[in-house]
């Protein structure tokens, strides 16, 4: 019998394991978590032959160096998100598409030439036990699988799929610029009206302290119209949470259920798939939408 | 009832009501509407402090005109059993809540078993409740420097807010007793011992009488 798993050479300076999150529990306090790049997770899924019903399969999200590991079985994966070069045994393979990995050989996803996050699919996803329905990392809360670790075995779910030809759409490339569509509020009468026609129309930059958790920016400050304290309050991915320092956080996937600072607004969750690949130092301007 | 729908990006609503006891009882018929099949899909509903937010609504603004409409009554009668809580009142802070108080430690532990609490809502960490009952007169602040750990289980006080550490976190609340109930388990359902809307009594540990 076919042991259905692959082994962990290099784990990277954070690999997870990531699917489409753990939704329907945020009133018990239990972050969305889930791939940060969630199109770049289906798309590699149907290269793979994970569909019907399962584009959400589990795969691995790297962080600016990739990883290395070794399956125990002949495995199809596909590479996306951060372009990188990928190597088995040690000879180059196809970077967004599906390849066919022999079972014992060394499968190297390098670092990202451009962008932060790679992503990693396999026929049949990664089968770490799903915890509340998800088998996502959640690094706020610790939930799900312990990030990569060297050594660590993650097993591998069934390959039954038919491979049909996928038509790959041409990945756009890591943003010079990030340009978020937002809608303003719930909170921007928390803020001066100078606070914001700095927000829409002055440039951040991506702060090197950004996380799963949250973009973190730098840039002009956001003054407050008002003094006192907002009650904690629900959050949603993409709120744009200003702390008293003024300067301005976008919630990603691990951002906490509930937050006491006010949200000048709310980006579009169809931006927030760039956000993943988006290297410190890069632009940011907010753009408000109806 | 007064309320004000906030819409939250493209896909969500928060709603915000007067005080603490209409947005519990908000959160009730939202819950009782989702259980009668008559509310419209929301993927998450998520109380809090004066907030009700909605996630993943279809059609946000169609929501908030129907939510202009409604009626919504004082808290639903008490039904069913609360969830007990055994507590050993053994905490670090417990003298000075006392102090606070301007009681006894004795009288602290005795007007803190006495209360009926429940849980507005969660947050900080899965399985984090922020319960009432006590009331905003025996509010107390958070420590002026938060501790780096606090322990699993240890039943803590903020504000207006009891809740009780489901794992060992930092935290600036004042630690008041330590209990052994499991407040977080994967493997239940739910996972959460405490989930909004829950009844909740502290009992002290092992006191005869201690089981109600």
């Amino acid at each position: 019998m076919t042991d259905r798993a692959f082994a962990v050479v290099r784990a990277g300076a954070l690999t997870t394991v990531q699917d489409l999150g753990r939704t329907g529990y945020a009133h018990l306090g239990v972050p969305r978590s889930g791939a940060l790049d969630p199109g770049a997770v289906r798309l590699l899924n149907r290269l793979v032959g994970n569909v019907g019903g399962s584009e959400g399969a589990a795969v691995l999200e790297t962080t600016v160096d990739g990883c290395a590991l070794r399956p125990r079985c002949a495995v199809t994966v596909a590479v996306g998100g951060a372009p990188c070069p990928v190597r088995v045994d040690g000879r180059p393979a196809a970077w967004g598409t599906a390849v066919r990995v022999p079972a014992g050989s060394l499968l190297e996803i390098g670092a990202a030439v451009r962008g932060l996050r790679s992503y990693v699919a396999f026929g049949g996803g990664v089968a770490v036990e799903p915890v509340l329905g998800s088998r996502s990392t959640d690094l706020l809360s610790g939930l799900g699988p312990a990030p990569l670790a060297e050594d660590a075995v993650l097993p591998l779910g069934a390959d039954t799929a038919v491979r049909t030809p996928v038509d790959a759409p041409p990945w756009p490339g890591p943003p010079e610029e990030l340009v978020l569509r937002v809608r303003l509020g719930p909170r921007d009468d928390w803020f001066t009206a100078d606070a914001l026609r700095t927000f829409a129309t002055r440039a951040y930059r991506v702060s090197s302290a950004s996380n799963r958790i949250g973009l973190r920016l730098e840039g002009p400050a956001l003054d407050r119209a008002r003094p006192g304290e907002l009650a904690s309050e629900g959050m949603v991915l993409g709120a744009v949470q200003v702390p008293p320092d003024g300067r301005p956080v976008v919630f990603l996937a691990d951002h906490p259920t509930t937050g006491g600072y006010p949200v000048v607004a709310v980006v579009r969750e169809a931006d927030l798939g760039a956000v993943a690949q988006a290297v410190p130092g890069t632009p940011v301007r907010f753009v408000p939408v109806r | 009832m007064s309320l004000r729908t906030l819409r939250v990006g493209d896909r969500a609503l928060l709603v915000e009501l007067a005080g603490g006891a209409e947005t519990e009882a908000f959160h009730a018929e939202l819950l009782r509407r989702r259980a009668a099949g008559v509310l419209p899909a929301v993927r998450e509903i998520v109380p809090a402090a004066r907030t009700v937010l909605l996630d993943g609504v279809a059609d946000p603004a169609r929501l908030a005109a129907e939510l202009d409409g409604w009626e919504v009554g004082a808290l639903p009668a008490r039904v069913g059993e609360a969830v007990e809580v055994p507590v050993r009142y053994d905490g670090p802070d417990l003298a000075e809540v006392a102090a606070l108080w301007g009681m006894s430690v004795e009288e602290a532990v005795r007007l803190h078993t006495e209360t009926e609490f429940r849980v507005a809502f969660c947050g900080f960490a899965p399985g984090f409740g922020y319960l009432t009952g006590l009331g905003e007169r025996y509010g107390v602040p958070r420590r002026a420097t938060p501790r780096t750990a606090v322990p699993a289980g240890s039943v803590a006080l903020a504000g207006p807010y009891t809740g009780v550490y489901p794992r060992s976190s930092p935290g600036g609340w004042q630690l008041i007793g330590t209990t052994d109930a499991v407040l977080w388990d994967t493997g239940r359902e739910p996972a959460a011992l405490l989930t909004p809307g829950t009844r909740v009594r502290f009992t002290v540990a092992g006191a005869k009488g201690g089981r109600r």
